[in-house]
């Protein structure tokens, strides 16, 4: 039997690769509808999301992404329009809502507050356990887990709560990963983190997302977080997806981000700036890697 | 003397099991001497679990010094007959603008704090105006408080912190839960209150970007302050801020590429202005 365990366990971290996606088709959502204080919180939203794809939400605060991502494992409904994941409307009577919850993996803000096990390892099988696994199951999830967030073996017997904040959050996030979703979304991973765990946490996630081939919804108020890792920006304002494409498309709209509260990362400004002062560099660059390279080559 | 200063500062806590039990002791803050000028933006950066918290927590005697003392406006914190006159020379705010917020009305709660103190109804009116305007929150003033963005409730709190008319604002990651308009927002209501007010500003902060306008950078590292200096001298050390799990503005990280690439641009950096000034010199030289 032991040597049938090991094997599970290797298949489980092998890419699964089959075609799924999330297919949002015009999606409305308004917040007490029929009353007085009805608001439009979604505005006809059309989007697909492949499978694979790691994607950055933007938005200031208001503008819809926490009512955007809450649809997608079916924490709300739309007013009107439908869901479909893998192929399947959501809404369906017989679509299994249980499921669907931990396909699409919700990692909220300040996830750290919901851990209350007394270990860490214990803290990471509590959802597995409820999926009704085997003991040996949830503990190869709970391993599996912890690891591919970066946790490491000597923290496994700590009490959660003795961690780092940075720390306490991989946790939160093993919790998650231990469902084994197929979507991950991601709500501000990195809030009130120092810069240090910021970089660590999203490129702990990037990592994640390459070796298991999941897909990621990363929301963030930070175009400069989101634009090292990222495919594919969503920007999102009053409900509606504003901007949609790779990071390098969107921050050449920095003007129109400007007006909806946003801002492209400074790197874009200092490349357009010295543009505008006679240099003819290549504007592209989003990351600072990049524009050194356009600059030096200005110089070379 | 200035109007905060500490002397060889120390705290220390206990850590106790589940049983109550002593598992050891954290000095969180350690042999820390501050000067802090009237008038003054000062920043102090560092990683979580540096001490920052723990040391801002003395400022307002929230905490009380293990070892060392700490004098707010020459009153000595750990005096308890001083405790009042200290919380109201140094007013803090806090990081999460939900848990800093009482009132039903965003007037009647920033005038709390002036009621408590006793001061008369006419003059509270007053303050409750002046603080109002002064974060720019004077037209919400009968709105509540619950339907105001993250960055509106946080200027509120600041406002309730503002009528108490403290010499000295603490802020404790004002902006870690703001997106970037209210952190803009939040951030330019704190340099309108040190240059218009003359108030003196402490600001705690995990955004680079926030502190390059300060007067003066401590940067904390194991309950200890480990670089300071004006934000010029404290960003040109690049290698030693990750060393620290800090970082950079982008523009400071940019130029320090740049400087490694081989062009001769000068430490420290900090606006874009700057930089596109030094590249414009260096292309037509």
């Amino acid at each position: 039997m032991e040597g049938n365990e090991i094997s599970v366990l290797s298949l489980e971290i092998e890419i699964k690769r089959k075609e799924m996606s999330l297919i949002l088709d015009h999606v409305n959502h308004i917040y007490g509808e029929d009353t007085k204080l009805a608001v439009a919180a979604l505005k006809d939203i059309n989007l697909v999301i492949p499978d694979g794809q790691f994607i950055g939400l933007i938005g200031h605060t208001g503008s819809g992404k926490s009512t955007l991502v809450q649809h997608l494992n079916g924490l709300l409904k739309p007013t009107s329009g439908s869901i479909y994941f893998n192929g399947q409307d959501i809404a369906d009577k017989d679509y299994d809502k249980k499921e669907l919850r931990s396909k699409v993996g919700l990692v909220f803000q300040y996830p750290e507050h919901q851990l209350f096990e007394v270990t860490v390892f214990q803290d990471v099988c509590f959802g597995p356990k409820n999926l009704g696994l085997s003991g040996k199951e949830v503990e190869i999830r709970a391993y599996t887990a912890l690891k591919q967030a970066g946790v490491k073996e000597e923290l496994f017997q700590v009490s959660p709560f003795d961690l780092s904040g940075g720390q306490k959050r991989r946790v939160a996030i093993a919790g998650v990963l231990a469902m084994k979703p197929e979507v991950l979304i991601l709500d501000e991973p990195t809030a009130g983190l120092d810069p240090k765990g910021r970089d660590e946490i999203l490129g702990q996630i990037k990592q994640l997302q390459k070796e298991t081939g999941i897909t990621v919804i990363l929301v963030s108020h930070s175009m400069e977080d989101v634009a090292e890792y990222v495919d594919r920006i969503l920007v999102m304002n009053k409900g509606q997806v504003v901007y949609d494409g790779v990071p390098k498309e969107v921050f050449k709209h920095y003007e129109g981000l400007e007006k909806i509260g946003l801002a492209a990362p400074q790197v874009t400004y200092i490349m357009d700036r010295l543009n505008k002062e006679g240099f003819s560099l290549d504007t592209d660059a989003t990351t600072i890697v990049e524009a050194k390279e356009a600059i030096l080559k200005a110089f070379r | 003397m200035g109007i905060i200063k500490a002397v060889n500062l120390a705290f220390e806590y206990i850590r106790r099991d589940e049983e109550g039990n002593v598992e050891g002791i954290t000095r969180a803050v350690d042999g820390v001497n501050l000067d802090i000028k009237e008038g003054d933006f000062v920043a102090i950066l560092g990683h979580n679990g540096s001490g920052k918290s723990t040391l801002a927590k003395h400022l307002n005697a929230l905490l009380y010094p293990t070892e060392g003392t700490v004098f707010v406006d020459g009153k000595d914190v750990k005096q308890p007959e001083n405790v009042w006159d200290v919380r109201q020379t140094a007013g803090m705010v806090f990081q999460n603008p939900d848990n800093q917020i009482i009132g039903q009305v965003v007037e009647e709660d920033v005038g709390f704090g002036p009621e408590n103190l006793g001061v008369p109804t006419k003059e509270i009116w007053e303050r409750v105006e002046e603080s109002l305007k002064a974060v720019g929150m004077y037209e919400y003033r009968k709105h509540s408080p619950n339907k105001l963005s993250g960055g509106q409730k946080q200027r509120v709190s600041i406002a309730g912190v503002i009528a108490m008319h403290p010499k000295c604002i603490i802020f404790d990651e004002p902006t870690a839960m703001l997106d970037p308009n209210g952190r803009k927002e939040v951030i330019r209501a704190a340099r309108a209150l040190n240059q218009v007010e003359g108030i003196t500003i402490i600001l705690i902060t995990h955004y680079m970007e926030e502190v390059i306008y300060a007067d003066k950078v401590y940067v904390m590292d194991e309950g200890k302050v480990v670089l300071q200096g004006d934000p010029k001298a404290v960003f040109s050390q690049v290698e030693r801020l990750r060393e620290l799990r800090l970082d950079v503005p982008q523009v400071t990280e940019l130029a320090y590429e740049l400087k490694k690439g081989g062009l001769p641009l000068s430490d420290g950096i900090l606006t874009m202005d700057e930089l596109v000034a030094e590249l414009k010199q260096l292309k037509q030289g």
